[in-house]
């Protein structure tokens, strides 16, 4: 028994750097996303009998995640959203391949989709989610999920009227796009 | 740096050409600020609230399993 528990903790533990990302993108606030985290832990740690190990356990979390998420908005009566992006001004984000600049606006690019087609984007670009697993975690059709993605891609590419392929460079975009100054 | 590898990793999967690709604009962009939330890696309170759960899972379980199974 004892070792269940620790090797069910040990596939948590190996899951809560992306769920965690994942809770980020949906509250847009590091401190709301780590107290949605927590809420999942003790969620998914009181229905560990329903898990069967060696099943997909990050589209587990993801779903009670997502659920509790909602549960909570809905609960609150829809907290007014005070963040002007998907993942919050806190991020850092290395300028490794991006200028900072760039990826700003594309952030606030992502803060205004619709919220199903951001987290079916996240879900399926950053998170690493097949469709089926996306669909799953987001009670929805495969279908329904596969056309929330291409119509968040299509409003992104609207957005910063870049193209799906890297035909220009980070510095062609970023020339394009910056028209705002913003202190990062 | 291992995140990156983790990040890598599950975007092997196979997909369908969504346009999400490691040469797409959007894609990579969406990994970075995702993968930018991974590397500053899990708060202490989230890890120590892991291992209270699991230490009073396993005095439990050593519980019950004296008084029968």
């Amino acid at each position: 028994m004892a070792t269940e528990t620790t090797s069910f903790k040990r596939e948590m533990l190996s899951t809560l750097p992306s769920l965690r990302a994942f809770a980020v993108s949906l509250t847009g606030k590091h401190d709301k996303a780590d107290d949605l985290v927590q809420d999942t832990v003790m969620k998914a740690w009181a229905k560990q009998s329903s898990f069967e190990m060696g099943t997909n356990i990050k589209a587990w979390l993801f779903t009670i995640l997502r659920n509790e998420f909602y549960s909570q908005m809905r609960k609150r009566g829809r907290e007014v959203q005070d963040t002007d992006g998907a993942f919050t001004e806190r991020l850092s984000v290395h300028p490794s391949q991006y200028g900072s600049m760039d990826l700003q606006d594309f952030k606030k690019a992502l803060g205004q989709l619709p919220d199903d087609q951001r987290e079916a984007i996240i879900l399926i670009g950053a998170s690493g989610f097949s469709y089926e697993e996306a669909a799953e975690i987001c009670d929805c059709a495969v279908g329904t999920m596969k056309s929330r993605v291409s119509r968040a891609r299509s409003r992104l590419q609207e957005m910063l009227k870049i193209s799906g392929e890297s035909d220009y460079g980070p510095d062609a975009v970023s020339a394009q796009v910056t028209t705002t100054n913003h202190s990062f | 740096m291992k995140n990156d590898t983790l990040v890598g990793q599950q975007n092997m999967r196979q997909q369908p050409d969504d346009g999400l690709g490691p040469t797409s604009d959007i894609g990579s962009r969406l990994r970075a600020l995702y993968g930018a939330v991974q590397e500053e890696g899990v708060p202490d309170q989230l890890l120590d609230l892991l291992e209270k759960l699991d230490s009073a899972e396993q005095a439990h379980a050593k519980q019950s399993s004296q008084g029968g199974e």
